[in-house]
């Protein structure tokens, strides 16, 4: 049950991430790739009707964390606190840069909201890749199950780690190129002409610096934390991971060198996902891992909720995100294909 | 300040600045789909017209609805940690259910609703202006439902280690209380929402403008005002003030100012309870009608606070009162105003009546004070419990989170949240003043076309 209810969360965070990573990403790109008022509004339109529902991913796997792992998600988020604050700010300006924008008549306004829009975007990757690496590092868990680190140290990972040290801001530079990929990809799919083709140009040229982040990430994670590769090495089948993130890094080189903008986004899903799946392997069965010999990890059985809750929780938790997918199917549906350059949308 | 109060008025200054935009949000969500019916009905255009201008205001309430309420469910851990090590097993369950099945059904049909009203028929977009309504009263549910957990834990079992989780899925969502307080917060939502449709109405035909409009909204806002503001008093009320006083004596018994307990006894309409004395000052009170409010009969004994051990006494007294005695006023002020709005809109003289008119533009204010004002008797009352009689408040806060840290985040939410308030109002004030007309101009002439 514990496993289940890992790869449940575990898969509705990679959702967040690939859905919430497109517009984030396409945030991240925005200043650069789209250069004109009509390609901007031509690039919010494009996300307007799914950038909400993106977000509700994350809820939704906070949610879930906090009723499966009640002693993780206690621990977790106060212990990562200052970060958490920072990324709800971020959030809620990335909201209201979105809102505004379309909003405001001043084209001063809009571009003061366009530069917010993408320092947010930016932002909010980076500390997303830093909190994955500062879970895949391990934090220093005292003898109460709970922790509090700082926003930074000495920078270095070792027995009193900070939220940033260079481990973790290399894993948001990561996040930070990867994202803006992804949501270039997707702006490529989307849009048309002159943004379509500097978005294409774009993913194009960022590819290959992501290609070498992610090939020097591994080395780097074993050094910041040499267990690692335990779970890798006791089943060496998994190293079947990293080579479909390196096969689906060579999909989307391929593909932004074609003109299959579809794989090429697709492609960089997988890549996401992939990358997301490989650390929680990593991790199996641990859900927090410490530094320093105060405290324990903390493990999917310590950190579990009870039987009966998880029992009903399946039930419920099956029919919902049932209907999720649905949805999600219905609204790309109904607005698949380019957005135009010239249409109003109005409300946002 | 100790860490402790630091972490209290956390909590509750978010989460008071979040529910001034929900308790709109739902309102509006159903007068909308009222507006969206008649449009199917009459095939009136102006029916269209005025929901696309609701749906502007309603975008950005949303909007800002959604990005406080993300920082509550983070809060539960951040500076609630023990509560949530305890009873995530319980309370995450419907926080966690809120996402799944409301979240994911407003977000969607939201988006479909405010982008696809040229490319969906007109059933199409009725529905999805349905859908945002329900998912937006199926998040309320949820809520309400974790809310009436802690006031009045039923259907858990404890663990080891002092954790409690589910102990029925249906003993859960059915706790009587989570009903009771539902009807009557929803209701609550209905008369914040109808107070500021009949305002901008108000607005509208005292400035003899968009007239057509502003007697539309006069209409709906004060029939459906009149309605609410009555459930809200009866039955919702007064069934949850019963259902209270048989679960929570010591919150009804602060709530009233009723320092010892009596038969017959009094409703306090007005004075100013002295701790001290264990009395309310300079009171004007209602022989014998709190025994007959509670159980019908003016003979009735109340319970009031020396039955109550000191120690289990709501912490904050004075301010419990306060709330709800500015609640209850509000409130029967509400059900004056919209009845003679009411009967004078059914004599056919409510358009001109300018007299009325002013104070229904006023009054928008109004039902936001006494929805906060009875949240906050609702949690104030639960004092000093965070689970009503198995968890103290005192228990469940992040020991290890300093109070100068949650100091520093309650700033920066203070900061915030103005800015917030500032560009709410702006906009709000724009939409009114461009008129319900603008918001149809800028329409879509056609979406994104299909590949």
């Amino acid at each position: 049950m514990g496993t289940l209810w890992f790869w449940i969360v575990a898969v509705m965070l990679v959702a967040y991430v690939v859905l919430d990573g497109f517009d984030i990403g396409a945030g991240i790109v925005y200043l650069f790739v789209a250069r004109t008022e009509e390609e901007r509004q031509q690039a919010m339109r494009s996300i307007g009707p799914f950038w909400d529902g993106n977000e509700v991913w994350l809820l939704a796997a906070g949610g879930t964390l906090f009723f499966a792992f009640p002693l993780l998600y206690a621990s977790a988020f106060s212990g990562f606190y200052l970060p958490l604050m920072i990324v709800l700010w971020l959030l809620i300006l990335r909201a209201l840069s979105i809102e505004l924008r379309g909003h405001s008549a001043e084209p001063l306004w809009r571009t003061f909201f366009d530069a917010l829009f993408t320092f947010s975007s930016s932002l909010l990757a980076i500390f997303y890749g830093a909190a994955l690496a500062n879970v895949v590092r391990g934090v220093p868990i005292g003898p109460d199950d709970y922790f509090f680190l700082p926003l930074w140290t000495n920078w270095k990972p070792g027995p009193h780690p900070g939220i940033l040290d260079w481990y973790t801001v290399t894993g948001g530079i990561l996040a930070l190129v990867a994202l803006a990929v992804h949501g270039a990809l997707y702006l490529a799919l989307k849009t048309e002409v002159d943004l379509e083709q500097r978005a294409r140009n774009f993913a194009r040229n960022a590819t290959p610096v992501l290609l070498v982040l992610t090939l020097a990430g591994l080395p780097l994670t074993v050094l910041a934390r040499p267990h690692s590769l335990d779970s890798y090495i006791a089943h060496p089948i998994l190293f079947v991971i990293p080579c479909a993130v390196l096969a689906s890094l060579a999909v989307v080189f391929l593909a932004t060198r074609g003109r299959s903008p579809l794989t090429a986004f697709l492609g960089s899903s997988a890549y996401l996902s992939t990358m997301m799946v490989g650390a929680v392997v990593g991790l199996f069965p641990v859900l927090l891992p410490t530094v320093g010999t105060a405290g324990r990890d903390i493990t999917i059985s310590l950190a579990l909720a009870g039987p009966h809750t998880l029992h009903v929780g399946l039930v419920w938790w099956t029919l919902g995100i049932l209907l999720a997918i649905m949805y999600f199917v219905i609204i790309h549906w109904l607005f698949r294909g380019k957005v135009p350059r010239h249409a109003d949308g109005y409300g946002h | 300040m100790d860490a402790l109060s630091l972490h209290r008025i956390h909590f509750a200054f978010t989460v008071t600045y979040h529910y001034l935009f929900p308790q709109l949000t739902m309102g509006l969500a159903l007068l909308i789909v009222v507006l969206k019916s008649l449009a199917l009905k009459t095939r009136d255009a102006k029916y269209d017209v005025a929901a696309r201008f609701w749906a502007r205001i309603f975008a950005v309430n949303f909007l800002l609805g959604v990005v406080t309420g993300i920082p509550m469910e983070f809060q539960f851990g951040t500076n609630w940690s023990e509560f949530s090590r305890r009873t995530g097993g319980v309370i995450g369950m419907p926080l966690a259910m809120e996402g799944i099945f409301s979240f994911f059904l407003e977000s969607a049909f939201l988006g479909l609703f405010l982008f696809g009203e040229k490319r969906l028929s007109r059933w199409m977009h009725w529905t999805s202006a349905f859908l945002v309504f329900l998912g937006s009263w199926i998040s309320g549910f949820f809520i309400i439902v974790t809310d009436a957990w802690m006031q009045h834990p039923v259907a858990y079992r404890i663990l080891p280690g002092g954790v409690f989780e589910v102990g029925s899925f249906w003993g859960l969502m059915l706790n009587p209380w989570a009903w009771l307080q539902y009807a009557h917060n929803m209701c609550g939502s209905v008369v914040t929402a109808s107070f500021v449709m009949a305002s901008v109405g108000a607005l509208y035909l005292l400035l003899r403008r968009d007239e057509v409009y502003g007697r539309m909204f006069i209409k709906l806002g004060v029939v459906a005002g009149v309605l609410s503001c009555i459930l809200q008093i009866f039955p919702t009320g007064d069934l949850h003030g019963k259902y209270m006083a048989k679960h929570q004596p010591a919150a009804v018994a602060g709530m009233e100012g009723l320092f010892n307990s009596e038969r017959g006894a009094p409703l306090v309409l007005m004075g100013q309870p002295d701790i001290e004395a264990q009395k309310i000052d300079n009171p004007i009170v209602v022989n014998k009608v709190l025994s007959f409010l509670i159980y019908g009969t003016t003979a009735a004994e109340v319970e009031g606070l020396d039955q109550i051990p000191r120690d289990q006494w709501p912490t904050a007294l004075p301010l419990l009162y306060y709330s709800y005695h500015i609640m209850a006023g509000l409130g029967t002020y509400f059900v004056l105003l919209m009845a003679v709005a009411a009967f004078l809109l059914w004599r056919g003289k409510l358009f001109t009546a300018r007299w009325i008119l002013w104070p229904i533009l006023l009054s928008f204010p109004l039902p936001y004070i006494a929805n906060t004002a009875g949240w906050m008797t609702a949690e104030i009352g639960r004092q000093p419990w965070l689970v009503y009689g198995l968890i103290r408040t005192s228990q469940g806060y992040s020991t290890h989170i300093d109070a100068s840290t949650s100091l520093f985040s309650l700033l920066g939410f203070l900061g915030l949240y103005a800015v917030l308030s500032i560009l709410w109002i702006v906009l709000v004030y724009n939409f009114i003043q461009d008129g319900p007309q603008a918001a149809s101009q800028d329409a879509p002439v056609n979406g994104s076309k299909t590949a």
